[in-house]
């Protein structure tokens, strides 16, 4: 290490290291790198007086230009709610269930629509809207209470359910045998008559009895032919598509218990371009009326 | 690399060297023609081409050659290409690559001497350089003498000429990217994008250095080719020679005697070279063999009496024989070697893979996605429902009525978010417009009783009687238990 000397063929002083009889010469650094650095060091100077940079003990020095990263992120935000203020104006005020579904306002409200159910739907739904087991499959062309622009707004805005809201969608299946409306042997008997009804079983001694259960307790909201009625919220029996299951089991269980599915009443959370966007990409899923 | 003299105190050995003052004197002759005809055409080429128009129809626009970035569409002539079609300039460019082997191999280094950019642009700045400031004599008096009002006035106008020179070159540049006439319009009123001024600047900034100060340094020091070159040329490639068996040993003038060659070391060659190099040290990366030296040597053989031909261009082997007095290999056998026309199989089957890619290409194409979340959607009637994003691309500058259909999956029908599901079947109709792709969401519904996983086909095809066809694989979803 201490062996410095001159290099022959330059004059150049060696740091006097050897590497199986290379040497490095002790030249100058060259001069647009020297340069370059010394710039970066009155750069540096520069940007630790007009930006935070400086940690002291409670909190790093602000910088005379008074930038956080906070700011801009919020003035990012307010540019961008600004570009979307007129489209979102413009959603609020138009009537969803007769815009004209090829406008562009309709495109923006699907899409406006996506990002929103995302956060306020997906938790239920899925963020597919395919539902699961007791939360509808929106994507489907079964609905419960109407698959048109306006019936969705209508549910959507007060909810299924909900209590203190005037317009809510409200409906109240009996508890055929928790209540003791049916007996047991009398709820088999239904639930075959709903089975042979959606072609899940042949028709027998059961369903027979059943039918005539059916037509007495049953065909006031679900309709005399069981395709549901809709003023009530009532399922369609003879579909394939069932919410709580359509297996004896699961049948047994909603006649003998009932089912009261709810959804909060939005109007009270989103604003009214939201309402509007949420119902547009939900009848755009591809079961809308 | 030179050693310092011994007796020179080490210290002052610089390891940087400045480079020479190069000032080229003027000369004339056959090659010089050749040069003025190639710069000629290189650069009418180079000014003319965006502003030939090229009739496509209303719904593209009619410039002959356009690289349009904004729309990410390239025009030539009656090719178009999409950003998708690239490996179409990726042929180009291994067909350029390859043609600059071929050209390497037979005639040497004839891209550089004439062709290139750099040596064109170069010529041109020192063409420039010598209406102002005279000849290479006069230069360099010029050079040497002080900062009279007639040196400032000579310097102002010689710079003030490149900076021209570079400004119409970096002006004729964006005219390939943006309609010619709209883009010449909207720069003289200012009202052109201001990347196309930002453009303009940096190639006539780029331009004004490289033909004004850099010149051959860009080839010595910059250019890879020169490297390359050097391993492809050979025994049988034409390169700019001295033939120093006929030169050697050099006289001046008087001293002339028996044992003299034909040499006179009048320095012309030296004098004229645009790389100030002297070739008669023998075949050199530097040399860019514009054969200028041919001509300048030429004229001083005729003047002293003695044949031509003591710079030329030759091969090495042809110089060895004719330094042994045997007859030279005859030109076709240089041309057509093994090694030229395996180059140019090459070249030519890159060429004709091409053509024939680009004769049998579709203008329709059709990429399918298929919704992920739900995978399928149960119907109420027991039917299933599956949804599809379709990109339809119209590669062709016109409106057209596509028909989609289904290719297998039996029973399935479809019908498009616009419509509903009462007019599915199992084609349907649409247009799309020109030049564009098109996305439609698809819904397919088939039996719910089936494979959990069905392929199927979405097929597009013109309905003008074009036999114009895509297809793309599907597949259809079911629950895995049915009822």
């Amino acid at each position: 290490m201490t062996d410095r000397k001159i290099d022959e063929a330059t004059g150049v002083p060696t740091m006097g290291h050897e590497w199986d009889g290379i040497e490095e010469l002790d030249n100058p650094m060259p001069r647009w790198w020297l340069w370059t650095f010394y710039a970066t060091i009155v750069f540096a100077i520069g940007y630790c007086i007009a930006y935070p940079a400086i940690p002291l003990l409670e909190r790093a020095t602000t910088g005379t230009l008074g930038w956080t990263s906070h700011r801009q992120l919020a003035e990012e935000t307010a540019r961008g709610q600004a570009a979307r203020a007129s489209t979102l104006a413009a959603l609020a005020k138009v009537d969803i269930a007769t815009l004209d579904p090829s406008s562009p306002l309709m495109q923006a409200a699907v899409e406006g629509g996506r990002a929103a159910f995302k956060i306020n739907c997906a938790a239920c739904h899925g963020a597919g809207a395919a539902g699961t087991r007791g939360y509808p499959n929106l994507n489907d062309d079964d609905w419960l209470w109407g698959g048109s622009r306006a019936e969705i707004h209508q549910t959507l805005m007060h909810g299924i359910r909900q209590p203190g809201d005037e317009a809510t969608r409200m409906s109240q299946m009996p508890a055929f045998g928790r209540d003791g409306i049916l007996k047991p042997q009398e709820i088999q008997d239904v639930v075959s008559f709903v089975r042979t009804a959606s072609h899940q079983e042949k028709p027998g001694a059961s369903s027979g009895r059943g039918a005539a259960l059916y037509a007495a307790n049953c065909a006031i909201c679900h309709g005399a032919d069981a395709k549901g009625g809709r003023a009530f919220g009532a399922p369609n029996l003879t579909d394939a598509i069932w919410l709580y299951g359509g297996d004896r089991e699961a049948l047994t269980a909603t006649v003998t218990n009932a089912r009261y599915g709810v959804m909060p009443a939005w109007d009270k959370t989103l604003d009214p371009a939201t309402l509007n966007m949420l119902t547009a990409y939900v009848h755009s899923l591809g079961g809308g009326e | 690399m030179n050693m310092p003299p011994s007796g020179l105190p080490a210290r002052s050995r610089k390891l940087y060297a400045r480079r020479p003052d190069i000032f080229p004197r003027a000369i004339d002759g056959f090659y010089r023609r050749l040069k003025w005809i190639v710069m000629a055409v290189t650069l009418a080429i180079y000014y003319v081409t965006p502003w030939l128009r090229w009739d496509r129809g209303p719904y593209a626009p009619d410039q002959a050659v356009l690289v349009d970035l904004a729309h990410r569409r390239f025009y030539f002539f009656s090719i178009e290409i999409w950003p998708h079609e690239f490996y179409y300039v990726a042929g180009l460019l291994v067909m350029a690559g390859i043609g600059l082997f071929i050209v390497t191999t037979t005639v040497g280094r004839a891209w550089c001497g004439y062709a290139c950019p750099q040596t064109v642009w170069t010529d041109l700045f020192l063409h420039i350089e010598r209406a102002i400031d005279g000849d290479r004599n006069a230069q360099l008096r010029l050079k040497k003498g002080p900062w009279t009002v007639g040196k400032i006035g000579r310097r102002v106008l010689k710079h003030a000429s490149w900076l021209l020179v570079g400004l119409v070159t970096g002006g004729a540049w964006v005219f390939y990217f943006a309609d010619a006439p709209t883009l010449a319009y909207d720069l003289a009123t200012g009202q052109a994008a201001y990347v196309a001024y930002a453009t303009i600047t940096i190639l006539t900034a780029t331009t004004y250095i490289f033909g004004g100060f850099m010149r051959e340094q860009v080839c010595l020091y910059m250019c890879p080719w020169p490297r390359i070159q050097g391993a492809m040329l050979d025994e049988r490639s034409l390169i700019v020679t001295y033939k120093d068996w006929r030169g050697e040993p050099r006289s001046h003038g008087v001293k002339r005697s028996d044992d003299s060659g034909d040499c006179i070391d009048c320095q012309a060659c030296v004098q004229v070279c645009p790389v100030g190099i002297d070739i008669r040290d023998g075949a050199q990366f530097a040399c860019i063999t514009c054969a200028l030296c041919i001509d300048a040597c030429d004229q001083m053989m005729d003047r002293v009496g003695r044949p031509r031909g003591l710079i030329d261009y030759a091969t090495l082997e042809d110089c060895q024989a004719e330094a042994a007095g045997a007859e030279p290999v005859p030109v076709m056998r240089t041309l057509f070697r093994p090694r030229t026309l395996a180059y140019f199989s090459i070249w030519g089957a890159v060429g004709l893979a091409m053509v024939f890619a680009l004769g049998a290409r579709t203008r329709l194409d059709l990429a399918t996605a298929h919704d992920r979340n739900p995978l399928w959607v149960q119907l109420s009637g027991g039917d299933v429902r599956n949804a599809y994003t379709l990109k339809i691309r119209n590669m062709e500058s016109r409106p057209r009525t596509l028909r989609l259909a289904i290719e297998g999956l039996d029973h399935g029908v479809m019908w498009d978010s616009l419509s509903d599901a009462g007019s599915a079947g199992r084609a349907m109709a649409f247009s799309v417009a020109p030049d564009q792709v098109e996305a439609r969401r698809i819904y397919v519904r088939a039996p719910g009783r089936g494979p959990a996983t069905e392929d199927f086909h979405f097929t597009i095809s013109a309905t003008d009687g074009s036999p114009d066809r895509a297809a793309d694989g599907a597949r259809f979803d079911r629950p895995e238990t049915q009822p």
